[in-house]
């Protein structure tokens, strides 16, 4: 246990930015790309993913021994679909204006492959502490995407950030910012700067290991 | 345990599994459906008063209509389809200010849903609000995002029909539609007239209904009168009653 609890940060934290899900792994990009035009919507579907991430891993490696591996699929998404509805009956009754904007979107969280994906590959075969903490990381991990996105998106395509204007009133919003082809733009930019930015730190590393006159990697 | 047994008890097994896993699901869902639905209800109806107070300026006490298939009746809030009914809105000296009146049709994309408000005699538009819709955002969204095409339905003339105007409409029954999204605001003006061949002619023959049927039904008694004395004074309509099957 105690080994187990020493890991919990660090499986946390490589969900967040190392394995980022939306980044690195490129899953769950139907969202990404559908409900990320402003700040609150990237909020509210980030926090309704990790809310069906953790409960869903928690149930699913509680239960990892019970569940033949036959019907494990199965199992997975009738979890899953289960605390997807919760999270849309109770965004419904909380932020009616919020689930008003992404209705069909927080249905959409039960074919989001984040969610399987996690659950086949980690909860599935770890104890429910550490599955729990890659269920957060790669929420947080998730949710940071989506207000990432969401953020440029909102600001150049409504020339606001969470609903507050950032421009004067001569903005012209550049509509297609909010529009689906905005989303495909701003993702496809920040995958290239962060393929880029990786590039250029391995590039770094394997100097200064040349320079420690050390086997290059 | 022979081959044949133990392969049907791995099969109970997978069977067992998925059902466990169903009536977990189906429980989780019923009891946050229970827990939720009063919130969501009170959002729902929270929601559609504030529209339409928006649409009828002034408004501070509402009541719902229910068309019973022969007349306007005081309903219950929440009976019924929301499209067979109407809202009575009232000012603050208990004054009918005129009728809010639900549409829906068909968008550019998906269904839009509005409500508007009619002044008593039903002749003129007096607010417009969309309660949903799924338009273009940027473009078709304008129908209720740009203020100033919202504006066009206040003191909007209904008779003959309201026309859709590129430009500048010079005429009170006209509104100027919105530079790119002209299929949208088509569709805003069509539900409306629509909408108001259907429920003009009941509410006129409301306007004709004797007082005293209405007052049979209605639950606020200081409120007796629901007919607005510019209507009254033309007196009942013959076959109003009648003759205003949809």
């Amino acid at each position: 246990m105690s080994s187990a609890s020493g890991r919990f940060l660090p499986e946390m934290a490589k969900g967040i930015l190392r394995e980022n899900p939306t980044f690195v792994q490129v899953l769950g990009m139907c969202p990404a790309l559908a409900v990320t035009n402003s700040v609150l919507n990237g909020i509210v579907m980030g926090a309704a993913t990790t809310f069906v991430l953790v409960m869903s891993s928690l149930m699913i490696s509680a239960l990892r021994k019970l569940i033949p591996s036959q019907v494990r699929i199965s199992t997975y998404v009738v979890v899953i679909a289960t605390f997807v509805t919760v999270a849309d009956f109770t965004l419904q009754a909380m932020l009616p204006a919020a689930h008003h904007e992404m209705a069909a979107f927080i249905s959409l969280i039960v074919v989001n492959c984040v969610i399987l994906g996690r659950a086949e590959a980690f909860a599935s075969r770890n104890p429910v502490l550490l599955s729990i903490a890659d269920a957060l990381g790669m929420g947080l991990g998730f949710s940071l995407a989506m207000v990432l996105i969401g953020g440029i998106r909102e600001v150049l395509g409504s020339g606001s950030f969470f609903g507050i204007p950032v421009f004067g009133p001569g903005f012209e919003p550049w509509v297609v910012m909010v529009l689906p082809p905005g989303g495909f733009l701003v993702l496809g930019v920040l995958l290239l700067a962060l393929a880029k930015f990786a590039e250029l730190r391995s590039r770094a590393e394997e100097q200064r290991s040349r320079a420690a006159g050390e086997e290059p990697r | 345990m022979t081959d044949a047994a133990a392969s049907r008890n791995e099969a109970l097994r997978l069977v067992a599994t998925l059902t466990i896993a169903g009536l977990f699901s189906g429980i989780s869902i019923v009891l946050a459906y229970r827990t939720t639905l009063p919130r969501i209800q009170a959002n729902q109806r929270a929601a559609l008063e504030r529209a339409v107070f928006e649409v009828l300026p002034g408004t501070v006490r509402l009541e719902r209509l229910a068309w019973d298939g022969a007349k306007l009746a005081a309903g219950e809030a929440g009976k019924g389809a929301l499209q067979e009914s109407i809202f009575a809105g009232y000012g603050a000296d208990d004054a009918l200010l005129g009728f809010a009146v639900p549409g829906a049709g068909a968008g550019f994309a998906d269904t839009i849903k509005l409500i508007y408000g009619l002044d008593p005699s039903g002749e003129r538009v007096l607010g417009m609000k969309v309660l949903e819709s799924r338009e273009t955002p940027g473009l078709g969204d304008k129908i209720y995002k740009d203020a100033k095409f919202v504006a066009e339905f206040r003191a909007l003339v209904v008779d003959p029909v309201i026309e859709l105007i590129k430009g500048h409409g010079e005429r009170d029954n006209q509104v100027d539609a919105i530079t790119g999204a002209t299929i949208s605001s088509r569709a805003v003006v069509k539900i409306l007239n629509q909408t108001n061949t259907v429920w003009r002619p009941r509410i006129a023959a409301l306007a004709a209904q004797p007082p005293e049927a209405g007052d049979a039904s209605r639950p606020v008694p200081a409120t007796s009168t629901i007919l607005p004395p510019d209507v009254e004074r033309g007196g009942p309509v013959p076959g109003g009653l009648t003759g205003d099957k949809p």
